[in-house]
């Protein structure tokens, strides 16, 4: 079931063997995503709003609004693809109080925010929504800053590989191979390990959210949206039109990313305990099958034997980093 | 300088009797008193905040803040200037009171985000201790640091004294929260001049300070309701907020003038007026100068006088809004106008004379006087061969840069 339903065919790469691990708990079921009478009565993406079709960051939206449906929260949200969806003044298709922030402050006024509701005792907590542009580029030293300090925030970087709203330039979240309108001729260095970077502050929670594994993603939102202090979570978020996709196929993409493990999904507790949440097969297949579902890797592309290299090294970090939390504890 | 200070010599419960609320501070200090009693003044409101990093020469005014308890507050040590000014903007968004200090490249760095607080018209206080820009580096007095951020939306206030600073710090936030202005201040001092000189300062106690500052209510802070703050505007409604942040300026001046009248009513002494007169009742040689150059200013003209020149002095005390309907007025009868400026805006000359020259009655002579450019010593002597230049002219020429060393 789930990732471990491999096509027999694919040959297994070096070293696949030991890289699997046969004691995770499969890929989850898809289900649960729907506005239900449990959910707030406001959703926190409003119907009606202007987002791309297939837009993943819309998908993520949508799981948070089922994660704090019980919840208040404030939104603060640079620029990025995330704050054009609110449209245009006096309209908001947000259903929740939001502060647009300047480009590279989403953590900084959050921190302002987030110290205010402390000190009122006020219950809301305060949610940064922020684009790859906005976290692993200009916001990353703010970002840094509020991590050390531990604020009290739930940082949320939808990552879309791309300055999407700009039309689709490269940042530093872009991956090895991807042709964009500043690197036409394809990424020549790969993406940076966010995570890696966000659990080096030690903080409390950071963690990868699959769209194409909507119970774990759940979980995590509710985990992250209560839990105290500075909380991380990296949401791949498909971009049909940037990453030349079929807009249905969003969903689909992603749950490729997690079966070839180029998209690792699992979560960092305190900068230390690591657990893996879901398994994949890292086959040959879903990697070739990702990228040829995407015309931004049609011009360059990377080699496979490269990221599948690449691949095998993060996860082999990911594992060592898994077993020796196991073994300490 | 030790000249007495003309608005204040005369007021009461100053003119340097010892009482028990006079302390031996720096203006750094001055502020950051200033701030700490506003800030446990909003204890009944929605408490303070604030985001706080160094750079010289304000360094002392954070230092001094990070070491007070704050009931109902927050000072969050944060990474960059840019960032600082983000945190105070959090704050003011939620609702609390705010401060922070900077100065110099840390305001050029902050930049973006002084004019964000100014858009958001937010109050937010800040105390900026006017310092060179560089390269080349240079820790010493210039207003090009602050003046750049003329067009930010801020209430820009000079000071000239300590006393002033603190003074000028409680008045603002009064000012700033006021709902016919809702606006940021900024309140300017001279590095070192004032920043690092100890002067007796009269700083009341907090239940005074509580009964001048009423709890801050921002009608748009971020509460429950759903609702995008900052988002995007069309042109059009560009225009409508742009107009109404022209309305909030427009008010400014009166809203300043009450602002005295319940300063004068609660701490018994004069807060100064918007543009400080010296001498000008007969004068006919005016020097235009801001901040702690005035008190020069005013032994260079009690020198002309006594060698029969009809000389006066304006200080400019608020530069935004810029009082140019007071400025005209003072100006109606000079012929000579000396305009001093501590800044330079390559391409143009001073910018308080870019700003101002137009407000000299036609047929006067106006003539710009580039002064402690990058922190020099400017004494009366200078002055005097400012005034003395002044007389003997023709007609204006182009800005004219005094070397002072």
């Amino acid at each position: 079931m789930g990732a471990t339903m491999t096509n027999g065919t694919a040959a297994a790469a070096p070293g696949e063997a030991e890289l699997r691990r046969d004691d995770v708990p499969a890929e989850p079921l898809l289900g649960g995503v729907v506005q239900t009478a449990g959910d707030r009565a406001e959703p926190v993406l409003r119907a009606g709003n202007t987002n791309c079709g297939g837009c993943g960051m819309s998908i993520g939206l949508n799981m948070l609004g089922h994660a704090a449906a019980d919840t208040p929260i404030q939104l603060v949200i640079p620029a990025c693809c995330g704050i054009v969806t609110a449209g245009p003044f006096p309209y908001s298709a947000y259903g929740a109080p939001t502060v647009a922030a300047t480009f590279a402050s989403a953590a900084a006024f959050a921190c302002g925010l987030t110290h205010a509701a402390r000190l009122n005792g006020d219950a809301t907590r305060v949610v940064c929504w922020a684009g790859d542009g906005g976290t692993y580029d200009i916001g990353m030293a703010t970002l840094s800053a509020a991590a050390e300090r531990n604020d009290d925030i739930l940082y949320i970087c939808y990552d879309n590989e791309i300055y999407g709203n700009t039309g689709g330039q490269r940042s530093s979240a872009t991956p090895l191979g991807a042709s964009t309108t500043t690197t036409p001729g394809g990424k020549e260095v790969p993406k940076k390990d966010i995570i890696g970077i966000m659990a080096a502050h030690g903080i409390p929670y950071a963690a990868t959210v699959s769209l194409a594994h909507p119970d774990d993603a759940l979980r995590k939102l509710r985990y992250a949206l209560h839990a105290k202090g500075f909380r991380f979570l990296h949401m791949l978020a498909p971009c049909p039109t940037c990453w030349k996709s079929e807009p249905a196929e969003g969903i689909e993409l992603v749950r490729l990313a997690v079966r070839s493990g180029l998209f690792a999904v699992y979560e960092v507790f305190e900068g230390y305990r690591t657990v893996i949440n879901v398994e994949p097969e890292h086959s040959r297949e879903a990697l070739e099958r990702y990228f040829k579902g995407q015309g931004r890797f049609r011009k360059a592309g990377a080699e496979l034997t490269e990221v599948r290299a690449q691949i095998e090294r993060s996860w082999r970090r990911l594992r060592a980093r898994s077993a020796e939390s196991d073994a300490s504890t | 300088m030790t000249t007495a200070h003309p608005d204040r010599s005369r007021a009461p419960g100053h003119a340097g009797e010892a009482t028990d609320r006079m302390q031996l501070v720096s203006a750094n200090h001055a502020a950051a008193i200033a701030a700490t009693l506003a800030a446990r003044a909003n204890r009944r409101g929605r408490g303070f905040g604030s985001g706080v990093y160094p750079i010289t020469p304000q360094t002392e005014c954070i230092e001094y803040l990070c070491g007070q308890t704050i009931e109902k507050g927050q000072v969050v040590r944060v990474e960059s200037e840019h960032s600082a000014m983000a945190v105070c903007m959090g704050f003011s968004l939620a609702g609390a009171r705010t401060f922070t200090a900077s100065s110099s490249n840390g305001l050029a760095y902050m930049t973006e985000n002084v004019f964000a607080a100014g858009f958001y018209r937010l109050p937010i206080v800040m105390m900026a201790v006017n310092r060179t820009l560089g390269p080349p580096w240079n820790l010493w007095a210039d207003h090009g640091d602050t003046m750049a951020l003329r067009d930010a939306g801020w209430v820009q206030l000079y000071c000239e004294d300590n006393q002033e600073v603190a003074d000028s710090i409680l008045a603002a936030y009064r000012l700033g929260e006021d709902r016919r202005v809702l606006l940021p201040v900024l309140v300017c001092q001279d590095a070192f001049i004032l920043s690092h000189t100890m002067m007796m300062t009269d700083l009341p106690d907090q239940e005074t300070v509580d009964r001048f500052l009423p709890p801050l209510d921002l009608p748009h802070r971020l509460a429950d309701r759903p609702r995008v703050i900052g988002g995007l505007d069309y042109p059009r409604q560009t225009e409508g907020h742009r107009l109404q942040h022209i309305e909030a300026m427009r008010a400014v001046p009166e809203v300043y003038r009450e602002v005295q009248g319940a300063f004068a009513d609660t701490f018994g002494r004069k807060l100064a007026d918007p543009v400080v007169p010296y001498r000008m009742e007969d004068a006919e040689v005016v020097i235009l100068s801001i901040g702690t150059m005035a008190s020069t200013v005013r032994v260079a003209v009690d020198a002309a006088r006594e060698r029969g020149v009809r000389a006066g002095s304006l200080r400019v005390r608020m530069f935004r809004p810029l009082p140019d309907e007071v400025l005209r007025t003072s100006l109606a009868r000079a012929k000579r106008v000396g305009i001093i400026d501590r800044n330079l805006c390559p391409g143009l000359g001073g910018i308080l004379w870019g700003e101002a020259r137009g407000l000299a009655p036609a047929g006067s002579i106006v003539q710009n006087y580039l002064a402690g450019v990058g922190g020099g010593d400017v004494r009366p002597e200078h002055i005097t061969g400012v005034i003395d230049d002044l007389c003997a002219r023709e007609r204006a020429g182009e800005p004219r840069f005094m070397e002072v060393g």
